[in-house]
């Protein structure tokens, strides 16, 4: 039975689902409008006048330099920790068969599942109880543990989808056990690899509740936008930096979309 | 003559599951050797212990003389050719098929021109800048061929090889394994679920149930001298007459199998036994009619050449058939 | 000899390391397993379990230290300066709050998620993908920015509303007791709509993974049997959707219980959970007693996981 209904919505759906989309996209669209407000002392709207002057402004802060310059090395190291171990758990996981599969992935997932203040507050006290120092690894320390698992959700679809028998024959062909990481496992995991590590750096990149316990004096970039939030200074220089984070942090997302679309469905639904 | 495979004794357990339950099997260099049975019989696990994928769990594997439990894929000069073929999907078809020779340090040049002779050997030539994806389920299952072939194996494995092609291919690549394996001199051990496929092809079978081998024979012994009512009933189809009913034809009282095709409408010939029935039903087969005759109780399907008159159904008729070919088999299954 | 003329069946001792390597961990797969397992077990199970552990074991430190009493009386006899409300009006509120989020949330999600999955196709289905996906890991505290910038007094809402002269319903609104205060910024109604709003996304997709395993020919079936789109909704397409739903409120649930950053910015004073916990480990300096305050999350986050599984809304996920 093939009719119209199949193909068109009701009309109260279409605009429940088109209302929804809007509240999700307006306010991130707002952040771009504010970036451009002459307005410094309010969040007066609608803008009294439109300017780039807050662009070269924000050019010249060094404390925001540092903070993005101390995010950005945080999530990089963090995303190749996540990606080593990540992936190494995937490949146990899903090429061999064991008892306790279920209570990996479950011990994987835990550090997102229970609410990110117990992760941070559990860190802190043990680096307090062991006498260790804030530091640059201490942050990462926290950051690799909850990308692990983005890392993880990626690699385990796409394993499931290289089917055994790819690696068996390598095998027959005469490809020893590197021979075949290097050959045949990582060209066909390569791209889930990527954009899990895409995720990964874009979680941590964003990170903030875990970070103010494992940060000490240290500030990354959402760090400093958690003190503006709390108390506003520079107002002007917030937006854009709002706005230069939304774009940053899209462009991973749009990337490993991209590398995982055909097949590995929902790469990033296990944020 | 030391043999290509040797299994001395040999089991594969999953669990409490015997996938290959104390299997003896020789397979003599040169061969055209067929594993057949149904699913589930043990005929792959025992194509993936010649491979190097599984190993025994007891018992002993020798390939040329060289033990090779314990042994891994890599390390045997064995090559196997997919069910589903396995075709590298990253790789261009030249490169799958340069694969073993290229794990192995051969020079650039040299694999490729040999991957070149290979894909041409399977009559795919100049194929070797297409993918995987760009090829028929045909060429593809070429292609696992000249990638295995390639590497010059002492033994080649075929897991099902033609099991995912129509008839037609079917038939056309059954000529074709055949005459590659003679011009090439390797030896051939393919497993296969149709009885059809490993008569016209094999030098040998091995039929497989639950884990056992039940007969190992030329195809013309395992048809003609079923040792079991399964053998019998799995290969080709069969009579098979209970023990009470085989008495009375004055033979030992056991199960015996009568191939449809040795027995004869009316009585013709001498020397032969006589049977008395009625015929149940006839269906025309297009060579053949096949005539379903009970008699004293016990059903025999009888295939009558198109040409023989037929009676009716409901009609009282006479079968012959000579004693020779009334098989008697073993009492188990 | 003829080996070096024929080749042999089996070529043991390639002489490469990595080939000698190989042929170890092929023949010892437990030894790979572990060299595979250990690292990442190794890290979770030392830097985040231990962690987690030792936190939760200085919450037993101070049942043993005073003699007996449960965590909350005693914190409440110690703390009763710093924590004017009982714990147990925080711990309710806090609930209170993620259910009605969660509700909301899914309300709210249910028709993305079943647009998405029945009538989206192609291009369509994309834009609807990404449309979820980019919202969902856009940062944090961009989208708490935004709507401070939203809700501030001289901001984009009260512009909207007196626009269309609807100041009145506004100023009635905030006028109401608890749900109301000085501006939304700074009152409950506020905190609801960005907690919504940021943890609304995670409710989309695992709906939408239910709903798309829904066979189309199961709604033509009710409706041919007569079903009027109401009752197909309530008894077929509900019921089948509910695991996804559940799957999803194990994120808004879970993620509203435990913030303390969005309340902390854009609500009242009276505090939530995550609130709490940061205000007895930073301000107080009192570890134990917050990690007792973990604990609430984690047996509530522990009997909702418990009662999803039980629905099988982890098959959603």
């Amino acid at each position: 039975m093939r009719s119209d209904k199949s193909t068109s919505a009701p009309f109260g759906l279409k605009i429940a689902a088109a209302s929804g989309l809007l509240f999700l996209h307006l306010p991130l669209l707002l952040i771009f409008l504010y970036a451009f407000t002459t307005e410094e002392k309010s969040y007066q709207f609608p803008p009294p006048g439109l300017t780039l002057k807050w662009f070269a402004v924000t050019w010249e802060r060094a404390d925001v330099w540092q903070a993005l310059w101390l995010s950005v090395r945080v999530a990089s190291i963090s995303t190749m920790i996540a990606l080593v171990l990540g992936t190494l758990c995937a490949a146990a996981v899903s090429q061999t068969r064991f008892f306790g599969r279920e209570t990996i992935s479950l011990l994987v997932i835990l550090p997102i599942a229970l609410p990110g203040i117990i992760t941070g507050i559990a860190l802190r006290s043990a680096f307090s109880l062991a006498d260790i120092p804030f530091s640059f690894w201490t942050i990462v320390l926290g950051h690799a543990t909850f990308c692990i698992v983005v890392v993880y959700n990626n690699a385990v679809a796409r394993f499931r989808r290289v089917s055994g028998s790819l690696m068996e024959a390598s095998m027959d062909l005469g490809a020893n056990g590197f021979q075949t990481f290097r050959y045949i496992i990582l060209p066909n995991i390569g791209t889930a690899l990527l954009a899990g590590g895409m995720l990964a750096f874009a979680l941590s990149f964003d990170e903030v509740i875990v970070t103010t316990f494992t940060g000490g004096q240290q500030s990354t970039l959402p760090i400093w936008m958690l003190q503006e939030l709390i108390r506003p200074r520079q107002r002007p220089v917030t937006n854009v930096v709002a706005m230069v984070v939304v774009i940053v942090t899209f462009l991973p997302i749009l990337g490993a979309y991209y590398l995982t679309r055909d097949g590995d469905q929902i790469a990033g639904s296990g944020k | 003559m030391t043999a290509a495979v040797l299994f001395e004794n040999v089991s594969r357990h999953f669990g409490a599951v015997r996938a290959v339950d104390a299997v003896d099997l020789a397979v003599a260099e040169g061969e055209f050797f067929a594993m057949l049975g149904p699913s589930g019989s043990g005929k792959t696990t025992c194509l993936r212990l010649m491979a190097g994928f599984e190993q025994p769990t007891a018992g002993h594997i020798e390939i040329f003389g060289e033990t090779a439990e314990g042994v891994p894929p890599y390390r045997r000069s064995v090559n196997t050719v997919f069910q589903d073929y396995a075709l590298f999907p990253h790789l261009s078809i030249l490169d799958n098929v340069a694969y073993g020779l290229m794990v192995k340090g051969v020079a650039r040049e040299e694999r490729r021109k040999a991957a070149e002779d290979a894909l041409a050997m399977v009559k795919l030539p100049g194929y070797g800048v297409r993918r995987p994806g760009q090829l028929s389920g045909g060429q593809r299952q070429r292609v696992a061929l000249a990638r295995a072939l390639v590497n010059k194996p002492k033994v080649l494995l075929l897991d099902e090889p033609l099991g995912a092609l129509d008839l037609k291919l079917r038939e056309q690549m059954q000529e074709e394994l055949k005459s590659l394996q003679k011009s090439l001199g390797i030896t051939f051990v393919f497993v296969t679920h149709d009885q059809g496929e490993a008569l016209s092809m094999a030098d040998r079978i091995a039929v497989f149930n639950d884990g056992r081998i039940q007969q190992l024979g030329t195809p013309e012994e395992v048809y003609k001298q079923p040792r079991t009512r399964f053998v019998a009933d799995f290969v080709g189809s069969s009579n098979i007459l209970p023990p009470e009913f085989v008495a009375q034809l004055g033979a030992a009282p056991q199960f015996a199998s009568l191939r449809p095709e040795t027995i004869s409408l009316g009585q013709n010939g001498s020397g032969r036994l006589v049977l008395d029935g009625t015929v149940l039903s006839r269906s025309f087969l297009g060579a053949a009619n096949r005539v379903l005759v009970i008699v004293n109780g016990t059903r025999i399907n009888v295939m009558s050449p198109a040409a023989a008159s037929i009676p009716a159904e409901g009609d009282p008729v006479k079968l012959s058939f000579d004693r020779a070919d009334l098989h008697l088999m073993e009492a188990a299954s | 000899m003829s080996a070096i003329v024929q080749q042999h069946a089996i070529q043991t001792g390639r002489g490469s390391l990595a080939g000698r390597v190989s042929d170890f961990l092929w023949k010892h797969p437990h030894v790979f397993l572990t060299i595979l397992l250990g690292p990442p077990l190794l890290w979770l199970g030392i830097i985040y379990l231990g962690s987690l552990l030792a936190l939760l074991l200085q919450s037993f430190f101070s049942i043993d230290d005073y003699s007996g009493l449960i965590n909350y009386e005693f914190t409440l006899a110690t703390y009763r300066q710093l924590l004017n409300d009982a714990n147990f009006d925080i711990i309710i509120r806090t609930i209170l709050m993620a259910a009605i989020v969660t509700l909301f949330s899914a309300v709210i999600a249910f028709p993305i998620a079943y647009y998405a999955a029945r009538y989206a196709r192609g291009k369509w289905k994309v834009i609807f993908y990404l449309g979820v996906m980019l919202p969902l890991w856009s940062s944090y505290l961009v989208k708490i920015y935004a709507w401070k910038l939203i809700l501030a007094k001289e901001g984009i809402l009260t512009w909207l509303v007196t626009k269309l002269n609807l100041l009145w319903l506004l100023d009635a609104w905030l006028s109401l007791p608890v749900i109301g205060g000085n501006s939304l910024s700074v009152s409950y109604t506020g905190t609801f709509i960005v907690f919504v709003y940021v943890w609304m996304p995670f409710m989309i997709l695992p709906i939408q993974a239910a709903l798309e395993r829904v066979p189309t020919n199961l709604i033509e079936a009710s409706s041919d049997l007569g079903g009027t789109p109401q009752q197909t909704f309530r008894h077929v397409l509900f019921p089948l959707a509910l695991p996804g739903i559940v799957a999803g409120s194990i994120f808004t649930f879970s993620l509203t219980l435990g913030d303390y950053i969005i309340p902390q910015i854009i609500g009242s004073s009276r505090l939530f959970i995550g609130q709490a916990v940061y205000a007895q480990q930073g301000t107080a300096g009192n570890i134990p007693l917050a990690a007792a305050f973990t604990v609430v999350p984690i047996i509530i986050m522990g009997l909702y996981l418990w009662m999803a599984r039980r629905m099988g809304a982890f098959d959603a996920l």
